[in-house]
């Protein structure tokens, strides 16, 4: 176990490095959050859809959890470049747990995803959402979305290892996260959806992890801290079945991930 | 003492076989090139030794490690640098260096020494600094063996390790894996289809052809089982593998190598 964490802290630090020498990537990534703060949530601000609430609170918690779950979904790109190049290779001669590479690699999708949350609350506060800066919610943002990252690009890896091209994972990343966008609670409250796709919705990690950052979060009113604040929003779990369904999904993904990576460079 | 061995090790993709009932062993200190067509399995064999791909039957030993059942303990004790490039173009040399040393535990305090001393080894430490996608080609070759080589491994495993190189970087390549048998007297498994190659590094060689050695021995041994006076190493592939040649290669496999051949060079 202690071998797990020293070696899936290597694949982090060393992931995070990269980052530092080259930020611009990050930072281009905040583009598209902002747009659809800055347009699409000015615009449908004045829908009134969400009875009751200020809609760019409602928006903003959802706008954090959909930009993880694009930086996320894509990471196993990552994952068929390195093997082509032939790193995979030389990793996986390495004596290091094969669940450390893929936690490792999913920490760092966590990570990359930091500086997306400090847009966005900058943003957000510029709008003049009524953000709660307490520090223990700040914190509890993060770990939710550091949780979203893992699971997603996980996920993400599960799935480059076993389509194994970069042509066939661009289609079945689009293919796949605009489902799973649509069918959670980012950009409307799941009471507004059809009963069928309520269903959809349930299964769908997204709808927890937004529901959890919602919680913590000072996007939404959180005047009586907990789920009320999404005005109209029945999702209602509580905090704790949110962050006990990304772990436990994570975990599964991260045992099947480890199980499949050998797969990918065959 | 036998450092690998193998025993009617085989490795089939769906019906066709790459590797066929492999027996074959080399000595401690060695340094073993295995030669042949593509396609004649060399780097299935590679890939297997070096516990990537499982055999489909038969087995090996690395030290005294099955690769079957102890593949852990077997990737303790190699190195490896595969075809294609294994370092990073993000991160600088150094960090490259040291990213391996954390992963093959070295003790914490011992990482950076020693990433520095392989630097200096590989004629590298002016660039250690400098993020790999600035280096030459020859230079990343240097810095893989070195990335491979950080937790002295009892046997390295190189493949095709100046594919795509000029001559200028392949003599400063071939120099630093003849000091690095001198200093650490590491063994060595390579493939290549260069006859000089095997010729100035290899103490042995193996003609393979279709999954099977043919035949294997000194590279003057080689030389002369054939009748041909003053016969090259050349000659002798020419005899021993002529009659099997194939066309051989996908597609995939020629794109990969040009590929790999070009970001070398």
């Amino acid at each position: 176990m202690n071998t797990f964490i020293r070696k899936t802290w290597v694949i982090t630090d060393f992931e995070i490095r990269k980052i530092l020498h080259d930020p611009t990537e990050v930072l281009m990534r905040a583009v598209q959050p902002a747009l659809w703060l800055l347009i699409f949530g000015q615009v449908m601000a004045r829908t009134r859809m969400v009875p009751g609430e200020n809609y760019l609170d409602f928006m903003s918690p959802g706008i954090l959890a959909q930009s993880v779950l694009f930086v996320s979904i894509f990471y196993g790109i990552a994952i068929i470049w390195e093997r082509d190049l032939g790193l995979t290779h030389k990793f996986l001669a390495t004596p290091t747990p094969r669940t450390a590479l893929v936690l490792g690699k999913a920490l760092s999708a966590g990570i990359r995803c930091i500086p997306l949350m400090i847009i966005i609350y900058i943003l957000a506060a510029l709008l003049k959402v009524h953000i709660i800066w307490n520090p223990v919610n700040l914190i509890g943002v993060l770990l939710f979305l550091i949780l979203g990252a893992i699971l997603f690009s996980t996920f993400s890896l599960i799935i480059a290892c076993l389509v194994k091209t970069r042509e066939r994972f661009m289609g079945i990343g689009q293919i796949l996260t605009m489902p799973l966008f649509f069918a959670s609670n980012a950009i409307y409250p799941i009471a507004l959806m059809p009963n069928w796709l309520k269903v959809i919705s349930h299964v769908n990690p997204l709808t927890y992890m937004i529901d959890g950052i919602s919680h913590v979060n000072p996007l939404t009113y959180m005047i009586d801290g907990m789920r009320v604040l999404m005005i109209g929003s029945p999702t209602g779990f509580s905090l704790f079945t949110d962050f006990t369904v990304l772990i436990i999904s994570s975990a599964v993904f991260v045992i099947i991930g480890g199980g499949l990576y050998k797969r990918v460079i065959i | 003492m036998k450092i690998i061995e193998t025993k009617k090790l085989t490795r089939k993709f769906g019906s066709f076989t790459a590797v066929d009932s492999l027996d074959m062993a080399v000595e401690s200190g060695e340094a073993f090139a295995l030669l042949g067509p593509n396609g004649a399995g060399k780097t299935t064999i590679i890939k297997m030794l070096t516990t990537l791909l499982p055999a489909t039957s038969g087995e090996a030993y690395i030290g005294d490690f099955n690769i079957n059942t102890q593949p852990n303990k077997v990737r303790k004790i190699i190195g490896y640098v595969p075809q294609m490039i294994s370092v990073d173009g993000t991160l600088t040399g150094l960090e490259n260096l040291l990213l391996f040393a954390k992963l093959y535990d070295i003790p914490p305090g011992e990482c950076k020494p020693r990433a520095l001393n392989a630097l200096e080894f590989m004629g590298l430490s002016d660039s250690g600094k400098k993020q790999v996608h600035q280096y030459s080609g020859g230079m990343i070759r240097r810095l893989e063996i070195a990335q491979s080589m950080m937790h002295r491994p009892k046997v390295l495993f190189l493949d095709e390790p100046t594919v795509g190189l000029d001559p200028i970087a392949r003599k400063t390549v071939w120099d630093h894996i003849t000091k690095l048998r001198k200093e650490f007297n590491t063994t060595i498994l390579m493939t290549t289809h260069l006859m000089d190659e095997a010729d100035n590094l290899c103490n042995r060689l193996a003609f393979m052809s279709r999954g099977k050695l043919i035949t294997e021995g000194t590279p003057q041994e080689l030389k002369n089982s054939i009748n041909k006076p003053d016969a090259t190493l050349e000659d002798a592939f020419i005899h021993y593998t002529a009659e099997t040649l194939s066309e051989g290669k996908t597609f995939s496999e020629v794109s990969r190598e040009r590929k790999t051949s070009k970001r070398l060079g």
